[in-house]
C-alpha cells in the first residue's frame, strides 16, 4: 500500500503553502521533519483529504483522497488538533469511530484498538479527564480501529514524555513492521531519535532532503554550535576550552564565554569533564543558535 | 438511531448552550398569560405573539442554536474531522444531523405554540401552530446547517438574516414576503388550524411549493459543501 505525492504544490492566494514536492511512501516508518510553518500539516491534510492540491496529484493506493471519503477504508489520519468529543469516554469515542466505519463487530475492534495504547485501564473516563498523552493514545485509538493500511499522524508527540514517546515510537515500530505505511511528522528533531526508518525534510514548503534517518542523525548531533557560558572563572576555563579540538574559537566578554563548537555532540560531553578538572563551577549552558530553523537549514545545507 | 444523529443529539445537550433554548419558551408562554388572564380578548393579542414573538423570534432563534450547534459547532472546535474521516457520503452525515435539528428545535417550539394557541382559541389553533413550527423547525434548520458550512459564523450571519430579512423586511417590504419563512409558516398554521386568529399573506399551494423548495435547495448546498469541506487548520 503506498502514498504518492506527484509535484503537489498548494497556495492561497499568493502564499505557497507546498512547494511542487514528490515523494512516495512505502510499507514502514516514514518521519516528516521541519519546523513550523514548513507545510507539513497542509501535506498531511491533502494526503488525508482534507485540501484539495491546487497542482500535482496525490494518490493512496491508486485511488484519489480529495472528495472520496471511501479512501478512509484504508487510511486513518491522527490531526494536529486536539479536538476530541470531550463528553464521550474513550470506550464511547473509538466504538463510534468503529460504527461509522461499518465494521463487523464494532466492540471487538474497540477492545482490539484500546489494548497496545494500554487505555483499558481509563477507558470509561470521561475524555474531558484525560491528559494529554491519554487524549492522543485516545485518537491514535480511534484511527486505528479500522486496521487502516495506511496511518497518518500530525505531531503525534506533542504533550507526552519521554516514556511515552518511546512507547508510541515503538507501536509506530510495530505497525510498520507488519507491512504498514505510517507517516508521522514533528518539529523537534530529538523527539524523533529512536527512529529507524526513513525521513522526509520539509523547509519552506519544499521537500528539502529525504533519506536515511541515521544520516541525518549524525549530521545533526556533529553540527556546529554557539553556546553561551558563565562560570565561576571564565578566563581559565577559555584556556581550558582552547586545548579542545572540538571547540573552533572562545569569545571573553562581560557576560560570560560565547563558545563556537565545531561538534555538538563532543562539545556537550567534555565541558564537564574539564570544568571539574579545573575546579570551575559552571553557572549557565546556553546553546545560542538552538532555533529549529538554523538547524533544518544546516540540514539542508550538507 | 445512527451514530451520527446519536453523537449530534449526545453533542448538542453536553454542550451549555442548550440552556438558551429555556427562556424563549417561556417568554411567550408568559406573555400570551397576561392578557388572558386580565381578559383581554384574542383577536387583540394573538396575532402579535404568534407572529412577532413565536414565528420571527422565537422559531428562528432557537433553529440558529440548534442548527449551528449540530454541525457548526463541530467544525469550529475542530472534531468534525473524526466524523469525515470515516467511509460514509455526505449526506449519510448531513441529513442524521438536520433531522436532529429539526426534533430539538420543533419539541422545543412545539410546547409553547401549542400552549399560547390553546390560550388564544383552544387546542385546534394549538395543533395548527405545533404544525406550522415543525413546518418552520425544517426550513430555518436546513438554513442554518447550511450556512454552518458557507460561513465561518454562522451564528452572526444567521442572526443578521433573522433580524433584517425575516424581522424587517418581510413586514415592511410585501414584495419579500413570498421568501420569507415566516410567512410559510404562517400560511401553513392558518390552513392547519381554520383559526380566524391568522391572517397570511401568502396563499397555501406557494408557501407548501416554496417550503420544499428552499429547504430541498439548502439541504443540497449543505451536501455539496460538505463533500469538499477543507480543514483550513493553522500552518505548521
Amino acid at each position: 500500500m503506498t502514498v504518492e505525492v506527484d509535484g503537489v504544490s498548494l497556495w492561497y492566494g499568493n502564499v505557497v503553502a507546498v512547494n511542487d514536492v514528490t515523494m512516495t511512501l512505502g510499507p514502514g516508518v516514514t518521519g516528516l521533519l521541519g519546523p513550523n510553518g514548513a507545510g507539513k500539516t497542509t501535506l498531511l491534510h491533502m494526503m488525508a483529504g482534507f485540501l484539495p492540491a491546487s497542482r500535482g496529484t496525490l494518490t493512496v493506493d491508486g485511488e484519489p483522497a480529495w472528495r472520496n471519503p471511501a479512501v478512509y477504508r484504508k487510511l486513518g489520519l491522527v490531526s494536529e488538533r486536539e479536538s476530541v468529543h470531550a463528553y464521550l469516554t474513550a470506550h464511547e469515542f473509538v466504538l463510534v469511530s468503529a460504527k461509522l466505519h461499518g465494521l463487523a463487530d464494532p466492540a471487538a475492534a474497540t477492545a482490539r484498538a484500546l489494548d497496545p495504547l494500554e487505555m483499558n485501564e481509563f477507558k470509561d473516563r470521561r475524555i474531558g479527564t484525560y491528559s494529554k498523552g491519554m487524549r492522543q493514545r485516545t485518537r491514535v485509538a480511534a484511527a486505528l480501529v479500522h486496521e487502516p493500511d495506511v496511518l497518518l499522524l500530525d505531531e503525534p508527540f506533542n504533550g507526552m514524555d519521554p516514556r511515552q514517546r518511546m512507547h508510541m515510537m515503538d507501536l509506530l515500530h510495530r505497525l510498520g513492521a507488519a507491512g504498514r505505511t505510517i507517516l508521522f511528522s514533528s518539529h523537534i528533531l530529538e523527539e524523533v531519535e529512536q527512529l529507524s526508518g526513513t525521513v522526509q525534510v520539509m523547509v519552506a514548503g519544499r521537500l528539502a532532503a529525504s533519506g536515511d534517518f541515521r544520516t541525518i542523525r549524525r549530521l545533526m548531533t556533529n553540527r556546529p554550535h554557539v553556546f553561551a557560558v558563565q562560570s565561576t572563572d571564565d578566563r581559565r576555563l577559555a584556556v581550558a576550552l582552547m586545548h579542545q579540538p572540538s571547540v573552533n574559537g572562545v569569545d571573553l566578554g562581560r557576560e560570560g564565554l560565547t563558545v563556537r563548537a565545531g561538534d555538538y555532540g563532543s562539545f556537550t560531553r567534555a565541558l564537564p569533564r574539564i570544568a571539574l578538572k579545573e575546579g570551575i563551577r559552571v553557572r549557565r549552558l546556553l546553546p545560542s543558535d538552538e532555533s529549529l530553523e538554523s538547524v533544518f537549514s544546516y540540514l539542508v545545507e550538507a | 438511531m445512527s451514530t451520527v444523529a446519536w453523537i449530534t443529539t449526545r453533542g448538542l445537550l453536553g454542550r451549555r448552550r442548550f440552556l438558551l433554548l429555556l427562556p424563549l419558551p417561556l417568554l411567550m408562554v408568559g406573555i400570551a398569560l397576561i392578557p388572558r388572564l386580565s381578559g383581554i380578548s384574542p383577536s387583540d393579542w394573538a396575532q402579535p405573539v404568534i407572529v412577532a414573538l413565536g414565528f420571527t423570534t422565537l422559531l428562528p432563534i432557537v433553529a440558529l442554536i440548534v442548527g449551528t450547534g449540530v454541525l457548526g459547532a463541530e467544525i469550529d472546535d475542530g472534531t468534525i474531522t473524526h466524523i469525515l474521516s470515516k467511509p460514509i457520503a455526505r449526506w449519510r452525515i448531513v441529513l442524521p444531523k438536520l433531522l436532529v435539528s429539526i426534533a430539538v428545535t420543533g419539541a422545543t417550539a412545539a410546547v409553547p405554540f401549542y400552549i399560547v394557541g390553546a390560550l388564544a382559541d383552544g387546542p385546534r389553533l394549538g395543533l395548527g401552530l405545533v404544525i406550522g413550527a415543525i413546518a418552520g423547525a425544517t426550513l430555518y434548520s436546513a438554513i442554518f446547517v447550511a450556512l454552518s458550512l458557507i460561513s465561518r459564523r454562522p451564528v452572526l450571519l444567521g442572526l443578521v438574516y433573522v433580524i433584517v430579512w425575516e424581522g424587517l423586511l418581510s413586514n415592511l417590504v410585501s414584495g419579500t414576503r413570498v421568501l420569507s419563512v415566516q410567512q410559510y409558516v404562517l400560511t401553513i398554521s392558518d390552513r392547519a388550524s381554520g383559526s380566524s386568529l391568522l391572517s397570511p399573506n401568502v396563499s397555501f399551494p406557494v408557501a407548501l411549493v416554496m417550503s420544499i423548495v428552499v429547504t430541498a435547495l439548502f439541504v443540497t448546498l449543505a451536501i455539496r459543501k460538505l463533500s469538499s469541506f477543507s480543514v483550513t487548520g493553522e500552518t505548521s
